[in-house]
């Protein structure tokens, strides 16, 4: 365990590295989409801390992104600075979090699911009736950006994921982490142990919450705008979730991988034209015919089982 | 040798829709002292360990941990109070060793507490030690023997010091000479001042171990004392056996039918243990044979084979066909008509529409036709066809479970427990009803039973299953003869 840990330091450390270098022989355009797949990697990682560790399938996670980047896009146009407008972002994700998962964490079986999918609609309507402050449909410009040079927002992104990956990384192989996943695959067998199932599974939403509301903060102060086709709409949530299926369930690096691998795939096939999602489409349908257990997980578990 | 009571039941009970599982059980479990739990099963006692655990909630009584009132606490909760469970089933954190897999148990319930104390590494090293798991600690459970399994259980279980450790059917599944390692294991927890309950269906099983035994029947306490005061009593001796064991003799006819159903040296594994054991039986036309065996001997899981619901090696063929390459719903609809113990009724659909989903393949007027010969082979299902399935008692939820059955008009029908957990009065009238069928219409019956008085007078030929084999088959009057002292 110790060795696998080590090998997993140094991989990631030689990936970090390499990943800052690329602004050095990308284009702009093509940092511009590795910028955002690195922010939706985040995404992906907080949802997989539910699904994985947890076992709640959460179809809503941008209910909480949304949360996050809208809360953070209103406060910037009342003249507050970028930081406080993150922090506050992720704070309201967090209660909005808690608000959802207290109740909804009651119900059994597929409910919680749902209970997750129509909080998302419920934003969604909210954000469109209130298009005075909100932008409604067309979404609104956010007047603070992080930085206009391409180069540096690639790396603010790089950074985010970076430390995002070596917390959510830590606490799911930490002794919070090994509890969590008790409750999640046997909940009956955890509470018997003396473990509160339902305190860990909320806190885990908290978790989820304030990482994913953060990475929705940061990605509407990277494009300047926020707009519901981008940050709540039910189809980016489909896509978290494929990314974080496909990258590997129970691992957390593999969503972000998914993740990148997904809007990396979409662009190279962007001269499919309409075809290009479809194609996307059936390589990770395929992905998780075959190899259930994710690209990442499929790897780890060849090297478990020699 | 007993000591202080550490944990007091008083008139517990517990009742899932129409069915009384407990009532008003009383009893004490002692510091230093090992109880069994006994009783056929249904008979409530695993209902008994999860209402003390938490893990499901009592609708009456007091359960008293040191004095304190622990009845309606969530279980994690009654954990910490120092209360454990050894699980019958496990099911353990499969990317985690050994090792971890009984540090978690000694973690505290925090959710800042990220690193794992040392003392706690040390203390988990020395508890799967202690269990015999020493040599394997750094092994992912899935690599392991299901002996080494139960021992993790048991280490998890008793990692953080608990005052009272609750024991589901200790030894099933083991060798016998893994049951003397695990004897020893659980007489260690009792000289260390523990109160032990081990909950088992037959008493020969805990005999050896317990200074005390309760036998359970339908809910109730129906006997305390000894192990060897518990086998002698009649009342005991009744419900397990049925008391006086009567035969019918039957007509050889049956002898001479066709073979309908062919079970040739079938095999079934769950992970590492062995279910079934190269058993073949054979079953003519319009016959009624019965197996019978305890909790535990494969009879449901043979059941499970022949309707195509476990995998399994060897051959079953019915009315000549190789039942293998078919789905469970073609072995159905070919004629094999399966009851299960657990009865799978539709339980927010009403009595009516389980009996019509059971005749859905037969034309409206035969359909009326069947109909109208369950009712009046059952005819409290006519006076209760609005009612939802799951608000009916126990003994009616079998009626309709045959009631169901008998709408798919089986060539062969497989009872599989019908008698658990109901009342003599209950058994009587479905023992009028089968005896009706045989009778009436052109039948085959498979029958599993514990209840052997119930199976015998319905049977042309009986088969004793034991761990998995077939050990004895003969007819009912040779069963009496042979089989019946020695079985409890």
């Amino acid at each position: 365990m110790a060795v696998l840990r080590l090998r997993i330091v140094w991989i990631g450390a030689a990936v970090i590295l390499i990943a800052a270098l690329l602004p050095f022989w990308l284009s702009a355009y093509l940092l511009g989409i590795l910028t955002a797949a690195y922010y939706f990697g985040v995404f992906a990682m907080a949802w997989d801390l539910l699904f994985g560790f947890a076992g709640e399938v959460n179809f809503g996670p941008t209910f909480l992104i949304g949360l996050g980047a809208y809360t953070a896009a209103i406060l910037n146009t009342f003249g507050l600075p970028i930081p406080v407008c993150v922090i506050a972002a992720a704070f309201a994700a967090v209660v909005g979090g808690i608000l959802l998962a207290v109740p909804a964490l009651r119900l059994r079986g597929p409910y919680f699911g749902l209970v997750t999918l129509v909080a998302v609609l419920l934003l969604q309507n909210f954000i469109v009736i209130f298009a005075g402050i909100t932008g409604g449909e067309i979404g609104m410009t956010v007047p603070d950006v992080l930085s206009i040079d391409a180069n540096v927002n690639y790396w603010y992104a790089l950074a985010f994921l970076a430390l995002c990956a070596v917390l959510l990384f830590g606490l799911s192989r930490s002794a919070v982490g090994l509890i969590l996943q008790a409750s999640g695959q046997d909940a009956v067998g955890a509470s018997a142990l003396g473990f509160n199932v339902t305190k860990h599974k909320i806190a885990a939403f908290c978790v989820s919450a304030l990482f994913s509301g953060t990475a929705g903060a940061m990605l509407i102060f990277y494009m300047g705008t926020a707009s519901i086709d981008t940050v709540v709409d039910v189809a980016i949530a489909v896509q978290i979730i494929i990314a974080a299926v496909l990258g590997g369930r129970r691992t957390i690096l593999g969503a972000a991988l998914g993740a990148v691998f997904l809007i990396v795939a979409n662009e190279f096939l962007r001269p499919l034209g309409q075809l290009n999602t479809f194609v996307v489409a059936a390589v990770a349908l395929a992905v998780i015919l075959f190899f259930p257990e994710g690209l990442l997980g499929y790897a780890l578990h060849r090297g478990e089982r020699e | 040798m007993s000591g202080d009571i550490r944990l007091q039941v008083s008139g517990l009970g517990k009742r899932f829709g129409g069915v009384i599982a407990v009532k008003n059980m009383s009893f004490d479990l002692r510091a230093g002292e090992i109880t069994g739990l006994i009783g056929p099963n249904g008979s409530g006692k695993s209902t008994v360990m999860s209402l003390i655990m938490g893990l499901t909630r009592a609708n009456a009584g007091a359960i008293k941990l040191d004095g304190v009132d622990i009845a309606g606490w969530p279980a994690h909760r009654i954990a910490r109070s120092g209360v454990s469970i050894v699980f019958q089933h496990s099911r353990p954190l499969q990317r985690q060793t050994v090792l971890e897999n009984v540090k978690l148990a000694l973690l505290p319930d925090s959710l800042v507490r990220l690193v794992t104390e040392a003392s706690a590494a040390e203390r988990a090293r020395a508890i799967a030690e202690r269990v015999g798991l020493g040599g394997v600690l750094h092994r992912h459970p899935w690599t392991l023997p299901f002996a080494d399994l139960r021992r993790m259980e048991l280490a998890k279980a008793v990692a953080r010091d608990p005052k009272v450790v609750l024991i589901d059917e200790p030894f099933a599944g083991l060798t016998s000479a893994e049951i003397k390692v695990f004897s020893d294991l659980i007489r260690t927890l009792r000289d260390e001042g523990r109160a032990v309950l081990l909950v088992d269906h037959s008493v020969k099983s805990v005999a050896a171990l317990a200074d005390r035994v309760i036998a359970m029947y339908l809910g109730e306490r129906i006997a305390e004392g000894s192990a060897d005061e518990v086998m002698q009593n009649e009342t005991v001796r009744r419900v397990y056996i049925g008391g006086k064991i009567e035969t019918v003799e039957r007509k050889a006819a049956a002898a001479e039918g066709a073979t309908l159903l062919d079970i040739d040296a079938v095999e079934v594994l769950y992970g590492k243990a062995k279910a079934l054991d190269g058993v073949s039986l054979r079953v003519q036309q319009d016959e009624f044979v019965s197996i019978v065996g305890l909790n535990g001997a494969g009879k449901t899981t043979l059941f499970n084979a022949i309707s195509g619901l476990v995998p399994y090696r060897g051959a079953i063929r019915f009315d000549g066909r190789d039942l293998r390459s078919l789905t469970a719903a073609a072995i159905a609809r070919a004629g094999v008509v399966h009851c299960p113990e657990t009865r799978e009724l539709f339980g927010h659909m009403s009595v009516r529409e389980n009996l019509d989903l059971g005749g859905g393949h037969l034309s409206n007027a035969e359909r009326q036709r069947q109909l109208a010969w369950v009712f009046d082979l059952f005819p409290i299902l006519e006076q209760r066809q609005t009612q939802a399935a799951r608000t009916l008692s126990g003994g009616e939820q079998q009626m309709l479970t045959l009631g169901r059955a008998l709408m798919m008009q089986p060539k062969l029908l497989i009872l599989d427990e019908p008698t658990l957990g109901l009342a003599p009065v209950i058994l009587g009238q479905l023992s009028k009803a089968i005896e009706r069928l045989r009778g009436e219409r052109s039948l085959t019956l498979l029958l599993a039973e514990q209840n052997v008085t119930f199976a015998l007078p319905h049977s042309d030929r009986v088969y004793v299953l034991d761990h998995g084999r077939i050990t004895w088959q003969g007819d009912p009057a040779r069963f009496a003869r042979e089989m019946s002292t020695g079985y409890l």
